[in-house]
């Protein structure tokens, strides 16, 4: 079984709840090494309470790696990790009985069936809801005498999602939860995600590669490349600090301009395109210092802003 | 009530269901004083994050489109606003706009758009075709 199930007795009082005394997650500064590769480097990132926060990122850029140490799954190097106040490495009881966990390949029993699977995993939290338990299980229609190795992907996602959701955690945390998985199956967790936040004060922190997924249902966007933070913020945020433009020279000119914030140049000749990390404005401003005019300027989607964000490498040229 | 989000351009989630909920009442597909869907029955039809949805109802709220009632729920106004009527000019003319913009490049003078649209008009309306 996996380690992610505390051992609490099922007559013993039920952990407290999130109070929004604390936010629901906080990171400070975690440094963490993996021989020589920098896994995370100094990241700083609050979860308040019944928010939902995206983590979007390539594979590699530390995703996982932050997860795990909100899991308390591993010790930070440096820095802080605290979860509704608590340290999920020093009580992992008290944290993980608050935290619904889903990874992209969830660690089930093959040998058992479903519904032993459902009593075996109601055991550990007294906040088990089985009235919410056996809805979930009749909408996924999934079949309680299948054994676990049997199900196909989709429906072990789907029991994976019912054991994480049923005793109603208050931090929701999901790691590229739809991976491979197929739309019909993106949905339900994406509805169980909505559903989950839609009840008052619970928060969701979930990572995925799926920028329209991650835009649908985030409030917060933070994006983490080489193990550093390269931005968190409302989506709205995200979107109106970033631009393109397209912008046109009286002469023609060999190399793409210089301009702060570009992150990408496209063009040639009198034309040329950028995706800026600045907002619309501030591109504006330094395109007619350079004597430019600006001939067209549009938003970016996420997908656009992500694309260009992991086409520079943060800092270190490669 | 038909919303259909897209997210290949840039326009943001909350501002799509604003400009749609905006053009199904311009164009009485919502009439006034029909109820709009609760907040979270409309993010989870639509898989967003029920907060967009708030939102995208406090901006249709300000501008005249919906009324939230405390308990009841969102209506779509029984007034018809100015501002309303002004929605439908401003959003008719990027259309316009539009369209004139691929009339001229495809060469179409606008004599003969103008008899398309008649004719587009006359196979849309069913009392029309009848008569």
């Amino acid at each position: 079984m996996s380690a992610l199930h505390p051992m609490i007795e099922p007559q013993a009082s039920p952990p407290s709840r999130a109070d929004g005394a604390h936010p629901a997650v906080e990171i400070r500064n975690v440094t963490r090494r993996f021989g020589q590769k920098m896994a995370l480097d100094d990241v700083s990132l609050t979860l308040p309470t019944g928010t939902v926060l995206g983590l979007v990122g390539e594979n590699g850029a530390g995703k996982t790696t932050l997860i795990r140490h909100v899991m308390g799954l591993l010790k930070a190097e440096q820095g802080l990790v605290r979860v509704f106040g608590l340290d999920p490495v020093l009580e992992p009881v008290k944290v993980l009985s608050q935290i619904g966990y889903l990874s992209e390949e969830p660690d089930l029993p093959g040998w058992m069936r479903v519904h032993e699977l459902i009593r075996y995993i109601a055991a550990f939290y007294p906040t088990w809801d089985a009235q919410y338990a056996s809805q979930l299980q009749q909408d996924f229609a999934l079949d309680l005498s299948a054994r676990i190795k049997h199900l196909s992907k989709g429906q072990r996602a789907r029991a994976g999602l019912l054991c994480a959701l049923a005793y109603r955690p208050d931090l929701l945390v999901l790691d590229e939860p739809s991976s491979g998985l197929d739309p019909i199956v993106r949905r339900d967790i994406l509805s169980a995600i909505i559903r989950t936040i839609a009840d008052e004060g619970r928060t969701v922190l979930f990572s995925s590669h799926l920028l329209s997924e991650v835009e649908r249902v985030s409030d917060r966007i933070a994006m983490i490349k080489n193990g550093r933070i390269v931005f968190c913020d409302t989506t709205q945020a995200v979107r109106d600090a970033h631009t393109r433009i397209t912008i046109r020279f009286d002469e023609p000119r060999e190399q793409p301009p210089v301009m702060e914030g570009a992150l990408m140049w496209e063009g040639r000749g009198r034309e040329w395109t950028a995706v800026m990390s600045v907002p619309a404005n501030e591109a504006r401003s330094s395109a007619s210092a350079l004597g430019a005019q600006v001939v067209e300027q549009s938003a970016l989607n996420l997908d656009e802003i992500f694309l260009a964000r992991a086409n520079r490498a943060g800092g270190q040229t490669p | 009530m038909l919303i259909h989000l897209s997210q290949s351009d840039g326009v943001p989630i909350y501002l799509q269901i604003v400009n749609q909920i905006k053009y199904l009442v311009a164009s009485a597909r919502l009439e006034p004083g029909e109820e709009l869907p609760a907040i979270r029955t409309l993010a989870e039809q639509l898989l967003v994050n029920p907060n967009t949805v708030a939102r995208a109802y406090r901006e249709l709220e300000q501008a005249g489109v919906v009324e939230m009632r405390r308990t009841a729920g969102t209506f779509v106004s029984a007034t018809k606003s100015p501002l309303a009527r002004k929605e439908k000019l401003r959003v008719l003319g990027e259309r316009i706009d539009a369209l004139l913009a691929e009339a001229r490049q495809m060469d179409v003078p606008i004599d003969e758009l103008i008899e398309l649209l008649r004719q587009h008009h006359r196979t849309m309306s069913p009392q029309s075709n009848k008569e």
